[in-house]
């Protein structure tokens, strides 16, 4: 028999919904491969087996039946980023360790209600702060791809470093995540898989916990672009609970595969041309590019004048809204609390210091610093300038492209504990990625080529707010041209 | 004017003061969550996921609560804001569940307006509002319920509050309290706030200076939560003359906050402007700017009830009232619809004295107000007839009106029961005036040089006719009698 894990979210469905296998076998499949290789790999922190078969034998009853949702029976990987009814949501930080939220996401409710089965929680960068995964509490996440003859273990990317080894590492069909500067489109991109966020407002925030509101927004990580389609739809809703939830319909974006990329026209941004990116990284871009103009698509070459002011204004924006969306963990009504405090300041402090990380804690120090009297003009209100000049950017370029085309991340998976010396080094991960955050566009990150050591690279296609059908029908593309079926060799 | 200073020792001063008034809107949920509002549930049983601040909750902004503040600031001849945004004032307290407080400090609701106050004497002054906004409040914690520990309860965690900020406009306590009481009876009147201080539904902070004549505002101090219209005059006495004296002893005021001290009568300092937070305020990313469309504002404002200023108006022009009376009348709603039932076909100024006076004193002395009022408007409307179509005498009214207080009936009723009606009949009073001339004949001797002495043999012909004789009819008589 097959081995039915490492099946594509659609063709597992396809294959649950003809009953060639149930949905406790594959689910069962998937459990003995986490059980052999959480161990190495430390994808997930909580893993809820009992659960997932109680799902997967209620999906079968559907499935018997003839009912059932779009995801009926498949099992999924869950960003513990997403507050799950009954089961320990932590954003892997010591602070909320132990916290069983009474209440459910909006987005997992969503794919609960397409009959998708919970596998478990997936590892993550501490509310989400961090490119490589190893600012959780719970461990590094490893990567399951190594680089040449080298047995160095490899960060997955971050934050949603959890969900991207476990797909790449067949550890569940699919995973949610989550993308506030590039945690869904780098770590994709450092595993060879696809990851996309959508239009902010697309995927609703509800029961997500917060890291910078204005920017957090829910997206797949998948197997395949047609993957990404079929789950990202299941994700996204109106929500009335999340006022910034937009009030659309959700496309099928499965009609958009496939579909010719002729006479699209592709921009490609001079400015994302950066200092230190490798040769390969450069030449699967022009790569990209040829493909999309074989394929019968315009390329041209667009300016995004105020690129380069993105990610300081990011590392404004994020932490200010950070500063305040976790001043909640406060040791008073649930998480951590610190013992014998000896006062209320004391407390409060020696809580925070306890339950939060040094990443977490850095950024909250700058969040608290730009938002302060006497620098809020200078560093705040400057960035949402910015910010706002960002967005102006691609406004004046839909006029001239349809999508525009950029490397995904400046580098290949890098070894755990090579960029922690340097935090701005870690944050240049998200060099091509934040503008899509601030502007609230939607962009993929499709596997597209390895570098010479064999680890997987990506090709990010950013999109107008709301086309996400165009995005999925150039990734689409660009996927069937490169040919990507690498896997990595399993050595876990 | 001089009578607004206060002396010092070495001069006049000139308190300038503006208020920060906090009103409860009144609304059945919460400004960001659907949780219920309600006064008297037991700890945190009005307490939603939201209110509470867990994780990955977001707010979703109460309509009903944007439409109270948009009637507040119509209400308050303002201008509401088409635009206006929400932004989080951060500091942490165990009462603040989120580590924020969301509030509107860049862009308010409601911008500038303009509120009439009448002063004691009859006369009138603006005040100047500088805006509303909308906020939430904090919870409430308990430190009597254990002497380790302290107990939070959040049931007032999230409800909607108006801040209405003045200008400093108001120059003495007594203006102060005068315009505090103006704006609760707008906020009662449009039903956006119910203004009970007592639940603290509507608090003030004062922001005190003082200043000699013509000088520039001088430094401020800011008095939190005062929570009567005593305490607003005490507070404000205190801290003008505190202030005072350290200025005329060379001293100069160090802006701070302060709290009253009820007890003592005092304002103690709270944390000066070096301690004063950083609140860091910045808009709230999870809300959306607050968008309203003219045409809204528009259906509200024609549903706008008839407001105190203008019923003054009216009841002074439709029935005649003194400015007092009708000032008096409109300064409780149910006041004024009350005296409105009354008045209906009799004569209103009768109507409005008994109101002003007999009915409001035993209601005050009951230390109830008209809302609760048991004695219906139809009885003071038929003691009024009585007295109208000659029934009764004013004076006899007063008796009936006890009777009918204490439940006897109606006037008319009361009137039957005890026989207390009008003797006009004059044989029975030439009767009664004849038997006293006869019995008093050094006193009927003396009217004619003294005729103001009549009123002594007024008096005792009301006595021994029990009251009820017509006080015309009996002047009359009198007159005739002893030839004046």
């Amino acid at each position: 028999m097959t081995d039915l894990t490492k099946l594509t979210l659609k063709a597992a469905v396809d294959g649950l919904k003809a009953r060639d296998f149930s949905s406790e076998e594959i689910t069962r499949a998937f459990l003995a491969n986490i059980e052999a290789a959480n161990p190495r790999l430390n994808a997930y922190v909580v893993q809820t087996s009992d659960k997932a078969l109680d799902m997967a034998r209620a999906a079968d009853a559907r499935l018997a039946k003839g009912e059932g949702g779009p995801l009926e029976g498949a099992p999924l990987g869950i960003k513990d980023l997403f507050c799950t009814d009954g089961v320990q949501t932590t954003a892997g930080s010591n602070m909320l360790r132990g916290f069983v939220p009474p209440y459910e996401s909006t987005v997992t409710a969503n794919l609960w209600r397409d009959g998708a089965v919970m596998l478990g929680k997936l590892n993550m960068d501490e509310f989400a702060m961090g490119s490589s995964n190893e600012t959780s509490a719970f461990g590094p996440v490893v990567n399951p791809w190594k680089s040449g003859a080298s047995n160095a273990d490899l960060t997955p990317g971050g934050s949603s470093g959890g969900s991207a080894a476990a797909v790449a590492g067949d550890l569940c069909l699919a995973a949610t995540a989550s993308d506030t500067g590039g945690s869904i489109r780098q770590p994709a991109a450092f595993t060879g898989t696809v990851g996309v966020k959508p239009t902010y407002g697309r995927a609703s925030r509800f029961g997500m916990v917060a890291f910078a509101s204005s920017l957090d927004q829910a997206g797949p990580i998948t197997k395949t672009v047609e993957d990404a389609a079929l789950m990202l739809r299941s994700m996204c809703s109106f929500d009335p609970k999340d006022s910034t939830s937009l009030d659309v319909e959700t496309p099928d974006w499965t009609q958009s595969l496939g579909k010719s990329v002729k006479g699209l026209r592709i921009g490609i941004p001079k400015e994302y041309v950066v200092d230190g990116m490798p040769a390969e990284q450069m030449e699967l871009w022009e790569k990209g590019q040829a493909w999309l103009r074989e394929a019968g698509a315009e390329i041209v070459e667009i300016s995004l004048p105020h690129t380069k002011y993105a990610l300081p204004a990011y590392y404004i924006i994020a932490p200010a809204e950070a500063s305040s969306n976790l001043a909640r963990y406060d040791g008073m009504r649930f998480g951590h609390r610190a013992a014998d405090a000896k006062s209320l300041t004391d407390l409060y402090e020696t809580t925070r210091a306890e339950g939060f990380g040094k990443e977490v804690q850095r950024r909250l120090t700058i969040g608290a610093y730009v938002l302060s009297a006497g620098f809020y003009d200078a560093y705040y209100v400057r960035a949402l300038k910015v910010r706002r000049r960002i967005a102006e950017d691609f406004d004046n370029v839909w006029g001239k492209v349809d999508a525009i085309l950029t490397p995904s991340t400046p580098s290949a998976a890098f070894a755990i504990g090579d960029r922690q010396i340097d935090p701005v080094t870690m944050y240049l991960n998200d060099v091509f990625t934040v503008t899509a955050n601030l502007a609230g566009l939607p962009g993929v990150s499709v596997p597209a080529g390895l570098d010479k050591g064999g680890l997987p690279l990506g090709l990010q296609v950013i999109g107008k707010a709301l086309d996400e059908a165009t995005v999925f029908q150039v990734a689409s593309a660009l996927e069937d041209a490169a040919g990507f079926v690498a896997k990595p060799e399993k050595w876990w | 004017m001089s009578d607004k200073l206060i002396q010092g020792r070495t001069g006049p001063w000139e308190i300038v003061m503006g208020l920060e008034i906090h009103a409860q809107v009144a609304s059945k949920a919460k400004l960001f969550s659907g949780a219920a509002v309600g006064f008297g549930a037991g700890p945190n049983e009005q307490v939603s996921l939201v209110d509470a601040g867990f994780p990955g909750m977001l707010p979703t902004l109460n309509r009903f609560c944007v439409e109270q503040a948009v009637r507040s600031g119509l209400g308050l001849r303002a201008k509401i804001n088409l635009k206006s945004q929400f932004d989080r004032k951060n500091y942490f307290y165990p009462d603040l569940p989120t580590g924020y407080q969301i509030s509107q400090l860049y862009h308010p609701i409601v911008g500038e307006g303009v509120v009439e106050v009448e002063r004691e004497d009859g006369t009138f002054f603006e005040v100047g509002i500088e805006r509303l906004h909308l906020e939430q409040d904090a919870g409430k914690l308990i430190h009597d319920l254990s002497p380790t520990e302290s107990y939070v309860d959040l049931n007032r965690a999230g409800t909607a509050l108006m801040e209405i900020v003045s200008k400093p406009d108001l120059r003495t306590p007594e203006e102060a309290v005068a315009y505090v009481k103006k704006i609760r009876t707008i906020l009662i009147y449009l039903g956006t706030c119910d203004g009970d201080m007592e639940k603290g539904n509507l608090r003030a902070d004062v922001n005190v200076s003082v200043r000699r004549p013509g000088e520039p505002f001088g430094t401020r101090c800011e008095i939190k939560n005062v929570n009567s219209f005593r305490f607003i005059a005490q507070a404000i006495n205190y801290e003008a003359r505190r202030q005072i004296e350290i200025l005329e002893d060379g001293g100069s005021i160090v802006q701070e906050t302060r709290l009253f001290d009820p007890g003592k009568g005092e304002t103690r300092s709270m944390r000066s402007k070096e301690e004063a937070h950083d609140y860091r305020y910045f808009p709230d990313p999870d809300l959306l700017p607050l968008e309203l469309e003219q045409a809204w504002i528009d259906e509200i404002k024609a549903s706008l009830p008839e407001l105190p200023d203008e019923k003054r108006r009216r009841f002074m022009s439709q029935y005649g009232l003194s400015q007092y009376d009708a000032g008096v009348l409109i300064s409780e709603q149910a006041k004024a619809d009350y005296f409105e039932e009354a008045a209906k076909g009799r004569d209103a100024k009768l109507v409005a004295n008994w109101v002003t006076n007999e009915v409001s004193a035993r209601l005050a002395a009951a230390g109830k107000d008209f809302a609760e009022n048991p004695l219906p408007a139809a009885h003071v409307a038929q003691l009024v007839e009585l007295i109208e179509n000659g029934t009764i005498s004013s004076k006899i009214a007063k008796e009936v009106f006890d009777h009918v207080w204490n439940g006897e009936g109606s006037p008319a009723e009361v009137v039957e029961k005890h026989g207390l009606k009008q003797v006009t009949d004059a044989g029975a009073i030439e009767k009664a005036v004849d038997e006293i001339i006869a019995a008093n004949p050094d006193k009927a001797a003396a009217v004619a040089e003294k005729p103001q002495a009549i009123g002594w043999f007024v008096g005792q012909v009301m006595k021994a006719t029990g009251g009820k004789a017509n006080p015309a009819a009996v002047n009359d008589i009198l007159k005739a009698k002893l030839g004046l």
